[in-house]
């Protein structure tokens, strides 16, 4: 019994071991390019193009940062892309919850009409054009508004609601206050909304993420004004690129002009890309069960 | 459904009439009436979702039309087929059905199964803290724009002091071969979202019975036969779902990183139909054949989902009953 007991332990310790170095390797792969422009953003560039900095900065430098913050395009695009997540968040939000709440309701009537009509939408869509006329018709072409309007509700996002409202939230509490005297929409605003923290956290840091992240929307409708982080980025990072790299071999002020470039497209990358990363180890916790939510559906 | 159809009117109205018995034996106008509240929350989602989904729906018309904005959708000259015949005749149209074709089908058998196999791993993890170290770093990409990824590829796979160039030590220019474009998306995307795919897979295999591996353990059971006994049953159903559903997508290739990662040079493999919709439609302003090239596109999805749909409820029959 001992030396089974012993054995066992043995084959449990090394599948341990084998384990935490497959994930150890898939951990490498997956933060080692993010690493790298970190990496990247306080070097030299030409001794980045040479290979000297795979691990550590070579040739230390804070000019990529200064770039950026003296830079017009990528302060305004961030304040912009600032406005656009806030605005874009609280109204993304309110629509999945003033839908999924009525819809959770069992014994609404025409509830299920109701289903249908948000639900084809998630498979049948007008397309790029004939959404893009509708727009234009609405006169939103230009303004900020085409960033949320025509998204209107996110009907996946509102299942998970509507499916965490009906199986989380107890439903004696929903009638004890009705039976007090409320109102169903002080029953929603008092007990629903604060009882639903864990799944309005998951969704405004989806929602944050979509905004924030999004830049095809500005592209089709804002017609170069108000241009959004990403968009002004795209200048800074696939436009020029094709020369930009290659220019390491020249010398003098227009060197000195590449070298900026170069530190600008690692800088600007890391700006953009770490607000959203600070944020979502907070809900982490919170997706797992939010998933579990959507996938069953009610 | 027919069921359920038949069943709500007669409750509301002349059946709880007669019995007096359901709702409180409240008749369907008094049961509208008490949730007014909740039919104004939906006033204006519904009113926005009537704009911006469904008249976009009716304006597919203009697939059929010469559409003139002067002369509004219904008055605008009917062309019958003219915008898909001339897409089919296009020279590139046979080029871009099959990229985007082949990127998604590839796309789909590579991705799929990474997110499995990586949660199996995952979940046999017994140190707390790495397990969510593990999971932090994971999920990190899929929070990243696409614009960003872009800009690392770009960066990446230069030519001249590129990351992979580096470490193979040559200076092949990536991006302007058109046979590694495929590759460059199909792999950046499993960087990018494997680790997000895990999630749900991790929330299976969280609520298998931890009983069932006690007495796996005590049976002597090792790690991989846990893996292959307990485990591997339990994602199945989940898994089986999962590849319906993204095989229903098959022609729903992303505009933005293909769009972001062509090239003239790779166009052979990266030109697909939505960069072409996105070109014709809102570059060129020729609404009517955008709109039909949209079209064709969607039509192809939905009857992909269809017959996808068929098979997911044929395979629930068998295997999640």
């Amino acid at each position: 019994m001992k030396n089974y007991d012993r054995a066992r332990g043995m084959s449990d310790k090394t599948s341990d071991i084998v384990l935490v170095v497959i994930c150890s390797i898939v951990l490498l792969i997956v933060a080692y390019p993010l690493y790298y422009v970190v990496v990247a953003s306080f070097s030299d560039p030409y001794e980045v193009y040479a290979g000297k900095t795979f691990l550590l900065p070579s040739g230390f430098t804070l000019d990529g940062d200064k770039a950026v913050f003296l830079n017009e395009g990528i302060i305004s695009g961030f304040l912009n892309s600032v406005l656009y997540t806030v605005i874009g968040t609280v109204f993304s939000v309110g629509m999945l919850y003033i839908t999924a709440y009525p819809m959770a309701q069992k014994d609404l009537p025409g509830r299920k009409l109701l289903s249908i009509f948000f639900l084809i939408t998630m498979y049948f869509g007008g397309g790029l054009v004939p959404t893009y006329l509708v727009v234009k018709q609405t006169h939103l072409v230009g303004s900020m508004w085409s960033l949320f309007l025509p998204g209107g509700v996110a009907v996946g996002n509102m299942i998970i609601v509507r499916n965490y409202f009906q199986n989380s939230i107890p439903h004696e509490l929903i009638e004890a206050s009705e039976i007090d005297g409320c109102s169903k929409l002080r029953t929603f605003f008092n007990i629903v909304v604060p009882l639903s923290k864990p799944i309005l956290s998951v969704m405004v840091v989806f929602s944050m993420v979509a905004y924030w992240n999004d830049w095809f929307t500005a592209l089709i409708y804002l017609g170069g004004k108000g241009t959004p982080l990403p968009l002004v980025m795209r200048n800074i990072l696939i436009k020029s690129s094709a020369t930009a790299s290659q220019a390491a071999t020249i010398s003098g002020g227009y060197a000195e002009l590449n070298k900026l470039t170069e530190l600008l497209k690692f800088c600007s990358m890391i700006i953009a890309a770490l607000p959203m990363l600070m944020i979502y180890p907070f809900v982490q916790k919170y997706f797992e069960k939010g998933f579990m939510a959507g996938a069953v559906k009610g | 459904m027919e069921k359920t159809k038949r069943a709500v009117p007669a409750r509301g109205s002349a059946a709880a009439r007669r019995t007096g018995v359901p709702f409180g034996g409240k008749n369907l106008w008094q049961r509208i009436l008490d949730n007014w509240q909740l039919y104004a929350l939906l006033l204006i989602p519904v009113v926005l979702t009537i704009i911006y989904k469904y008249i976009p729906m009716y304006g597919i018309q203009i697939a059929f039309r010469d559409f003139k904005a002067s002369r509004g959708y219904t008055g605008s000259e009917w062309v019958g087929l003219y915008w898909f015949k001339r897409f089919f005749s296009s020279p590139t149209c046979g080029r871009m059905i099959v990229n985007t074709v082949l990127i998604s089908l590839y796309s789909l058998l590579w991705s799929f199964p990474i997110p499995i196999i990586l949660s199996l791993i995952i979940n046999q993890l017994r140190f707390t803290r790495f397990k969510r170290t593990v999971q932090t770093v994971l999920y990190a990409p899929h929070f990243i724009s696409t614009m960003v990824i872009c800009g690392m590829l770009r960066i990446f796979l230069s030519p001249s002091g590129g990351l992979l160039n580096l470490i193979m030590g040559t200076s092949v220019d990536f991006l302007t071969e058109a046979s590694a474009f495929r590759t460059i998306y199909i792999a950046s995307g499993i960087w990018q979202d494997a680790g997000w795919g895990c999630i749900i897979y991790l929330a299976t295999l969280a609520n298998v019975d931890p009983g069932l591996y006690e007495a796996a353990k005590i049976d002597g059971a090792s790690v991989f036969q846990r893996i292959l006994h307990i485990d591997i049953p339990e994602l199945l159903p989940m898994a089986i779902l999962n590849l319906i559903m993204a095989a229903g997508g098959l022609m729903n290739v992303g505009f933005e990183k293909v769009w972001l990662l062509q090239t003239d040079l790779n166009k052979a493999t990266s030109d697909v139909i939505a960069v072409y919709v996105y070109q014709q439609g809102i570059e060129h302003a020729k609404y009517s054949y955008s709109t039909a090239v949209g079209l064709f596109n969607t039509v192809v999805n939905i009857v992909l989902l269809l017959i996808v749909n068929k098979i997911a409820s044929k395979a629930s029959d068998v295997e999640f009953v």
